[in-house]
């Protein structure tokens, strides 16, 4: 790829996503965009970039900026978060809540981050009898969504982050592939979602988690995406960030929980703007 | 340092296992059946266990069985490693006492992550 091209690309990403797009990673780029190029019958990626560039037709350009836009998951993606949630917050939320609490996933990507959340709700159940999780899972790609949707995951998948006990608890095994019981998948709803433009006005939830969404924004609009945020929050309800992420820069909107990682209140001084 | 025994009766899969094993810490001793293995318990319990399914003399299951009735055999962490991936294989291996399950093919991300589950790491 042409330093051009790379430019042309990063900031077509950066205006409809948010997401910066690392310029020196030309192989990363050009792994996320070769399955575009082939799929939408290009022969190269300068010829994909040419015409995002000239053409501009919308799906082309989705198409693109959702590869480039995609995040790394796997079940139970670093542990820590779902051990917060089973020991810190279902607690909290069978008091306060009782019946029904609601958790959004956003960047849920193909889905492994609010199944992990309905399989850990399914577990817990017997300790906190009638409460229900309601959990929605947000993601900027449709194919990503297509994937979750479907319950469908590969060994190599089903292997990453999801103990063996869940595995032949929660699924069944079609061919080569793992299906996630329906009554689990029942428990999530999905829907396309930009992280830039559509979380206003949506809300009020019990519990967010943004992992690894943040940390691929610039810090002005990490700000803004944060307090939109804790505008779609519950005034007493969670965030949970990304292992190496932090709200702190986006006072007055959230304060962290005392020794626990990532893991956030809405401040009570927060006011949602009119 | 902690052992980890690697039991399976290809060559080459044991040398793999315990490239990835010792970067991860461990010891690592081998083994090519089960009967090999459980000489092996026998005279020094490790603790951990790679196990492979279908081998010479003794089977993985059957191995794991008998570990279990031997002396301190309750002891080790037991993480079976076999191309047998269905659920059933899965659930009797689980319900014998193994603490994970993985499928082959493997690599040192899986490993990791299963002997964290199996909580060894």
């Amino acid at each position: 790829m042409t330093p051009h091209e790379i430019s042309v690309i990063a900031d077509l990403v950066r205006r409809r996503s948010g997401v910066m797009v690392d310029t020196d990673k030309t192989y990363v780029i050009e792994t996320r965009l070769a399955p575009v190029a082939r799929r939408e019958g290009f022969t190269t990626i300068g010829e994909l970039i040419h015409d995002l560039q000239h053409r501009r037709d919308e799906k082309l350009v989705w198409a693109a900026v959702e590869a480039m836009s995609s995040i790394e998951t796997q079940f139970f993606r670093d542990r820590i978060p779902f051990d917060q949630m089973r020991d810190d917050i279902l607690p909290v939320l069978a008091q306060v809540r009782r019946t029904t609490a609601r958790v959004w996933s956003l960047g849920c990507s193909t889905g492994q981050e609010p199944y992990s959340l309905a399989m850990l709700a399914d577990e817990e159940c017997g300790r906190f009898p009638g409460l229900k999780l309601e959990i929605v899972g947000g993601d900027l790609s449709e194919r990503c969504l297509e994937k979750a949707h479907s319950g469908l995951y590969t060994q190599f998948e089903v292997q990453r982050g999801l103990p063996s006990r869940l595995l032949v608890k929660y699924f069944d095994k079609v061919d080569d592939a793992w299906v996630l019981a329906p009554r689990i998948r029942q428990m999530v709803s999905l829907s396309r979602l930009n992280v830039l433009t559509d979380v206003k006005g949506q809300g009020p939830f019990d519990v967010i988690f943004c992992r690894n969404v943040l940390s691929a924004f610039d810090e002005s609009t990490r700000r803004s995406v944060l307090e939109r945020i804790a505008g779609a929050l519950a005034e007493d309800g969670y965030l949970v960030l990304g292992a190496d992420e932090t709200a702190n820069r986006a006072p007055p909107a959230f304060r962290p929980v005392a020794a626990r990682r990532g893991l956030y209140m809405r401040d009570p001084a927060f006011s949602v703007a009119a | 340092m902690r052992t980890c025994l690697v039991v399976d009766d290809s060559r080459v899969v044991r040398k793999v296992a315990r490239r990835i094993l010792e970067e991860i810490g461990f010891d690592v001793a081998e083994a090519a059946d089960g009967m090999e293995a459980l000489a092996w318990c026998r005279a020094d319990m490790p603790q951990a266990i790679l196990l492979d399914w279908n081998m010479p003399v003794l089977n993985g299951l059957e191995f794991l069985h008998q570990l279990r009735r031997a002396p301190d055999g309750d002891k080790p962490v037991v993480v079976f490693c076999t191309v047998e991936n269905d659920p059933d294989h899965i659930a009797q291996a689980l319900d014998a006492g193994a603490a994970e399950y993985i499928m082959k093919p493997f690599d040192s991300d899986i490993i990791e992550s299963k002997f964290a589950d199996a909580g060894l790491l």
